[in-house]
């Protein structure tokens, strides 16, 4: 993750002291990107083989989260726009994919229910376009709303997707909820069997399957707001967040970009929702409410506004601990299981990334992707020790160090 | 119609008791610019110290120390949060109070458990009639207390120095700060008026017709938020209608259910969030609050 933060003054102050930069520093500084990235790569590839199922699943979990993160971060870090609906479009996707691709009746609790019985690419695919269509519908709402109203307007959406969730009961299984559709493509399914698959004498059953599915959503998702920040679209976005007047001076169209970025933001969370009712294996109306949304809040604000690393980080973070310390619950001090007066997995976790974020916002609004940052600009100036204040340091910015002349200060990045 | 006027008049204390905390949460906008998410905790902080304390302190006790406790939990937020963070962006406020919020819920939460905690109003649950419009006392003192509070309030933003300081420093802050007005202390002053407000709409939202303190009631606090929006964020004024009109519109939706089965049941707890974004679309800057203009 060692990828640059997009927040405005670093990656203002970057692109501005590349030019300068000698070329063994920068050539240097990509290489060990690289190696990282295979390394990282790598790790995640041959993750399955050695670690066991619950390991699988929490990482499973975290890669949906972590879409989900990223879609929600190109809307409220990059463009601006605070947004709590998100567990609504989540609920869109998830709801969709399991009408469609989840079979009609059954016995008892489940004779009222219906659904299309589709294959599951379909009712991903389709989940993830109604989502989005939900974010096409609520943004001209949400384009007419400055700031702070638009974070409480978006309040009320989540309010009436859980009601929604309640209420439709054919659709949506109700109070009860519905068990979600193993996914399948084209004939493989990602079940436990049919067909069964062994690699390397590790049998591949649903855990494994799934975190290839995850891994290589996730790593589509993490490209995709990438390249989308670094184009001309993406730029348009910051642009928007720094001040709408400029944007519109600069011959951005505020109105459509607001529109473009709630759909793309909307679609994400649709295809968040999808993994996540995958991995529960079921939807009920409880899993869609506001803690939600502030969940994945608290991911892209302790994952640093705007970088795209960060949300994935941030996922990781708000997603794994509760299951960490569910699993760890007896050795860990102080968190203990349900019922037996310790603070049980699910507090702890909620009072840890609680306090994270007003950490966070006090110290170090970058987030983890601006301490990461700043740790890969000390190992690439040669640990020279790094400077900046607490707010969005300009690591690598050579004016750092006082220049009497006015050449531009090369060779500051060699010292 | 007397089911009407009787929905009517219930919709109106309701409506009294969304006011107060709407009130609260519109002064700390003003004050501080700060779109306060802590909000809902902080009632809940309010009336789980009031439930937990009357048994040994009596009512009214419990009701001073629970106030109390309040309006220092808001004091203390504002003290080493939002003061160190004067002149961040809205949306950074705004996060750190949520973190705030997960904080202090998830920890009343956690010691309500699934309880409901009674608090015994010495009023306790009893309705009367008045005409043929019946009401709990409950509510029926809600109105009256929340009626003399909100004049209360409304005199003194207008007549008192404090209030006159903090229309000052809402209007233009480098002015004020320039004609001596400590923005730190307003600011600070702001956030406990509406922490005791919080604090009072939370003795009467536990009472009848709501069964005790559970972790339920931060979901009917967080719809004073709708109530504050639709008013207008900066407008106290718009706090009150926003809070009445919620209120009501709750009231009636829930009181006619039964004509509005196809919206599925429990449709009443949504409406508030409807109404506001109703108002939204065309007002979007709520009923009374300023328009912000952009100039180039």
């Amino acid at each position: 993750m060692s990828e640059q933060t997009v927040s405005r003054p670093a990656g203002a102050s970057r692109s501005a002291s590349a030019p300068s930069r000698p070329a063994t520093a920068r050539r240097r500084g990509s290489v060990v990107k690289w190696v990282l990235v295979a390394a990282l790569l790598g790790f995640l590839l041959v993750f399955p083989l050695y670690f066991d199922e619950f390991w699988l699943r929490t990482g499973f979990a975290v890669f949906g989260a972590a879409i989900g993160a990223i879609g929600l971060n190109l809307l409220v870090g990059t463009t601006g726009q605070l947004s709590l609906a998100h567990a609504f479009f989540l609920a869109v996707g998830a709801v969709s994919y399991t009408y469609i691709s989840g079979e009609s009746g059954g016995l008892g609790t489940r004779a009222g229910i219906e659904g299309l019985g589709l294959p599951p690419v379909v009712g991903m695919v389709v989940g993830v376009l109604l989502a989005g269509l939900a974010g096409l519908v609520f943004s001209p709402i949400a384009a007419r709303l400055r700031g702070i109203y638009l974070g409480v307007a978006s309040l009320g959406l989540v309010f009436i997707g859980v009601h929604v969730i309640n209420t439709w009961t054919p659709v949506t299984g109700g109070f009860n909820g519905r068990a979600a559709p193993e996914f399948s493509l084209f004939g493989f399914t990602f079940g436990n069997s049919d067909p069964q698959l062994f690699v390397l004498g590790v049998p591949f059953r649903e855990a494994e399957r799934l975190w290839y599915l995850g891994l290589v959503l996730a790593l589509a998702a993490y490209v995709f707001a990438r390249n989308l920040l670094r184009s001309r679209p993406g730029r348009a976005l910051q642009t928007l967040r720094d001040s709408e007047v400029a944007a519109s001076v600069m011959g951005v169209n505020v109105q459509a970009h607001k529109a473009r970025v709630f759909l793309v933001s909307s679609m994400y969370a649709g295809l968040s929702g999808v993994l996540y009712a995958l991995s529960i294996g079921s939807i009920a109306p409880e899993s869609f409410t506001l803690v939600v949304s502030i969940q994945y809040l608290a991911m892209i604000v302790l994952g640093g506004l705007g970088s795209v690393g960060g949300a994935a980080l941030g996922a990781l973070f708000v997603t794994a601990l509760p299951l960490l310390f569910q699993q760890y619950a007896d050795v860990l001090p102080l968190v203990s299981a349900p019922g037996q007066g310790g603070i049980s997995a699910g507090f702890a976790a909620r009072f840890l990334y609680g306090a994270a974020i007003i950490l966070i916002v006090l110290f170090e609004p970058a987030g983890l992707a601006g301490i990461a940052q700043r740790l890969t600009s000390r190992f690439r100036r040669g640990r020279a020790p790094a400077r900046g204040g607490v707010a969005t340091p300009p690591p690598e910015q050579p004016g750092s160090a006082p220049t009497p002349s006015d050449r531009p200060a090369q060779g500051s990045d060699t010292r | 119609m007397t089911q009407f006027l009787s929905l009517l008049l219930n919709g109106l204390s309701l409506g009294a008791i969304y006011a107060l905390i709407a009130l609260g949460f519109v002064i700390i906008f003003k004050a501080s610019e700060v779109v306060s998410f802590t909000h809902g905790s902080l009632l809940l902080l309010g009336a789980y110290s009031i439930a937990r304390l009357s048994g040994t302190l009596g009512f009214l006790g419990a009701v001073l120390v629970g106030l109390v406790i309040t309006a220092l939990a808001a004091f203390v937020v504002e003290r080493f949060i939002i003061n160190r963070l004067r002149g961040a962006p809205v949306i950074s406020l705004a996060i750190v109070t949520i973190g705030v919020d997960i904080i202090l819920l998830t920890e009343l939460i956690r010691r309500i458990g699934p309880d409901i905690l009674n608090v015994p109003h010495p009023w306790g649950g009893q309705s009367v009639r008045i005409g043929g419009i019946g009401i709990t006392q409950n509510r029926l003192v809600a109105m009256v207390v929340a009626g003399i509070l909100i004049v209360l309030f409304f005199v003194a933003f207008k007549y008192s120095s404090w209030g006159v300081a903090m229309r000052a420093s809402a209007e233009d802050g480098e002015t004020a700060a320039l004609m001596g007005i400590r923005q730190g202390r307003v600011s600070a002053l702001a956030w406990v008026v509406a922490g005791v407000l919080a604090g009072v709409a939370a003795l009467f939202l536990v009472g009848s017709p709501t069964p005790g303190v559970s972790s339920a009631v931060y979901a009917t606090a967080l719809r004073a938020f709708p109530a504050a929006i639709l008013g207008g964020l900066d407008s106290t004024g718009g706090a009150l209608v926003g809070g009445l009109l919620i209120g009501v519109a709750e009231s009636l939706a829930a009181g006619y259910q039964e004509n509005l089965l196809f919206l599925g049941r429990g449709f009443g707890e949504v409406v508030p969030y409807v109404v506001m974004i109703a108002v939204l679309l065309v007002r979007p800057s709520g009923l009374f609050g300023t328009k912000e203009l952009t100039r180039v």
